[in-house]
């Protein structure tokens, strides 16, 4: 029996019941429209959060401090206070670091930030002044934080957008006086929304100089004295490479430290952070398939019920093609091609759904955040693979009972 | 040449062992018409079955031209059914979903032969269906359906022809249209034609009558010749 011949039999089965295949069908069409839909979502958020960080700039490497050990009680990364304010400065010192051109210190604590009847709990980050382009910040009205704020302690606040519309609305905050943590600060000036990122990450923030944040808003003081920070952002000149920058800085800080054996901070590159967040993020994508291929399982199991229903329905013809000189592998080939056919249709028709509302849901707004979504066709060409081994995995059964039957039964059946 | 040597066929059903056939030794020669009697549970459908390599017997042999047919695979069986045995049933078996003429090119698709098409065509003229190919089975009248299922066993040009109460649902006229149409594959294509039947007017039409009761031979005979001459019209 040629292939062809396999092909225009299935069809011709598979039309006479087109309720039924149509059915079965959808169970496939929605597991895999979920699958791409879903993936498809995860993929925009990862690249909408991994292009937010490469915005900032692919010259960065982030100094943080190493891990704290007290006791044998081990902290985890970054919470040793090893790393100071008076560190962030002695980069810029181009004798030994001349590959820097800008260190921005930076200390985030939580905490609330009250305006008259208006609240919110945000993210407050002690920063310099060198923090505004380092991060490529710009300030949409008002100032930004000085040196002479971050010299004097002084309670100013910069907002993020966000947090500035939750507490203003439309009025301007500039001038107007916030309570964090229980301190009167006077709020100098309000970011420009950085728009885009999928979880609105940088515009639910306020900003107050790196020496306040320490000593009126921080509760942990480090026992050497000076500012601790909780890392530095550091920014390399044009024309030096990243890797000299690593170098430079780890001598330094070592210099500094007076550190001989294990370092009590690590440096890394922009480029480890995105590696890091995909790698975060892709275990979440992963989630999100794995939840849709269950879905994708439920269509394979409807087509495998189908196809047991149609060999019982079918007996008789079975027995009447055996008669003729089918083969038993004729007949597995009959039904099997029905069931992968059954599924590869579902899987195209799927691919096609999912890519439609994933362009759909592309830009548009879902509880308040805007969304993104990215198609991939390695995803659109792996759920169809999947769909049609689910066809044949799920179909092989059936056509196994069907190519067994005994002509005679077959033949006798009513 | 079809030879059974001492065949048993033995069915169980739960407990109870069923000896459908019992030691039955038969030899029909190519080119022969022999018509099988019997009452319904005489055996003569399972005989049947057994030449015609849908069944294998549980004891004895059955020999088609020699060879063993108990010894082959059921792959090799299928072939044999596909090339040489040409199949009548009572209750036709046509697939209902396909045209008559898809119906006729069903065993040349299990035997990968080509020009099916044409074949099936000329199959269907010999029957006299010819304009009748593309409707289903639905369409036609009981006759013509039957003239379909022999067109179907015809069409692969099979040396024999096993027809299974083939009028069995037929009225008279429509009867002997249908034992006309297997006499003259006998004469003019030489085609070995075993016909299972209960009505002594059918058998009256072949050359030799088989009689089987509980499974066993009873009578074997060879009828004089003329004795079979109602039907006579060219088709």
């Amino acid at each position: 029996m040629s292939p062809y011949d396999v092909l225009r039999t299935a069809f011709t089965s598979m039309g006479a019941n087109k309720m039924r295949a149509g059915l079965t069908l959808l169970g496939m069409v929605i597991g895999v429209t979920a699958v791409i839909s879903l993936m498809a979502i995860g993929k925009g958020a990862q690249e909408s959060i991994t292009s937010r960080i490469e915005s900032l700039g692919t010259n960065l490497l982030f100094v943080r401090p190493g891990a704290s050990s007290q006791g044998g009680v081990f902290g985890g990364q970054g919470s040793a206070g090893t790393l100071t304010l008076d560190d962030a400065y002695a980069m810029l010192d181009p004798t030994l670091t001349p590959s820097v051109a800008a260190a921005a210190p930076e200390l985030s604590i939580g905490g609330q930030i009250v305006a008259g009847r208006e609240n919110t709990s945000t993210q407050i980050i002690g920063v310099t002044p060198e923090y505004e382009f380092v991060r490529n910040y710009s300030v949409a009205s008002g100032s930004f934080v000085t040196a002479g704020h971050v010299l004097n302690r002084s309670e100013v606040v910069v907002l993020g957008s966000r947090v500035a519309e939750t507490l203003f609305g439309f009025r301007d905050p500039v001038g107007q006086t916030v309570r964090i943590n229980a301190r009167q600060f006077e709020v100098i000036g309000v970011l420009e929304s950085q728009g885009g990122s999928a979880f609105g990450l940088f515009d639910d923030q306020a900003l107050v100089p790196v020496t306040t944040a320490y000593y009126r808003l921080s509760a942990q003081r480090t026992n050497q004295g000076g500012v601790s920070v909780g890392s530095i952002n550091v920014q390399v000149r044009d024309g030096y490479d990243m890797d000299t920058a690593v170098d430079e800085i780890a001598t330094l800080l070592r210099l500094r430290h007076r550190t001989t054996e294990e370092d009590d901070f690590t440096v890394s590159s922009q480029q480890e952070t995105i590696e890091t967040l995909e790698e975060t993020t892709d275990v979440f994508i992963m989630f999100l398939g794995g939840i849709a291929g269950i879905s994708l399982l439920v269509g394979g199991i409807g087509i495998m019920n189908i196809m047991l229903v149609s060999v019982t329905e079918r007996t008789r013809e079975i027995g009447i093609r055996k008669a003729m000189g089918a083969k038993r592998r004729d007949i597995l080939f009959q039904f099997v091609s029905e069931a992968s056919l059954l599924s590869l249709g579902g899987g195209i028709a799927g691919v096609v759904a999912g890519y439609v509302l994933a362009r759909m849901l592309d830009g548009r707004d879902l509880a308040g955040q805007p969304f993104e979504t990215a198609f991939s066709t390695d995803i659109a060409a792996l759920a169809l693979v999947v769909s049609v081994v689910i066809g044949l995995f799920f179909g092989i059964y059936p056509a196994m009972r069907a190519a067994r039957l005994h002509p005679i039964d077959a033949l006798r059946y009513e | 040449m079809i030879e059974l040597e001492n065949v048993s066929k033995i069915y169980r059903m739960g407990e109870v062992e069923v000896g459908a056939l019992q030691n039955v030794s038969v030899r029909i020669d190519d080119g022969e018409i022999a018509a099988i009697m019997g009452p319904s549970g005489s055996g003569k459908s399972t005989m049947m079955n057994v030449v015609g390599c849908l069944d294998v017997p549980s004891e004895g042999r059955y020999l088609l031209d020699g060879q063993d047919v108990g010894q082959l695979s059921d792959d090799r069986l299928a072939e044999i059914r596909g090339r040489e045995i040409g199949f009548v049933f009572q209750t036709y078996n046509l697939l209902p979903r396909l045209s008559a003429q898809a119906n006729v090119e069903l065993p040349l698709i299990y035997g990968g032969r080509r020009d099916r098409g044409k074949k099936a065509m000329e199959a269907l003229d010999r029957v006299g269906l010819a304009d009748r190919a593309s409707h289903r089975p639905t369409e036609l009248s009981g006759g013509q359906q039957q003239r379909v299922g022999i067109a179907r066993a015809l069409v692969k040009e099979p040396r024999i022809l096993l027809a299974d109460e083939p009028t069995g649902n037929l009225d008279s006229r429509s009867s002997e249209e249908i034992i006309a149409i297997l006499r003259s594959l006998n004469e003019e294509d030489g085609i070995t034609v075993i016909l299972v039947t209960h009505e002594t007017e059918i058998a009256a039409h072949a050359r030799r009558v088989v009689s089987m009761l509980d499974g066993r031979i009873v009578t074997d005979q060879v009828q004089e010749q003329g004795a079979h001459e109602v039907v006579d019209e060219p088709i």
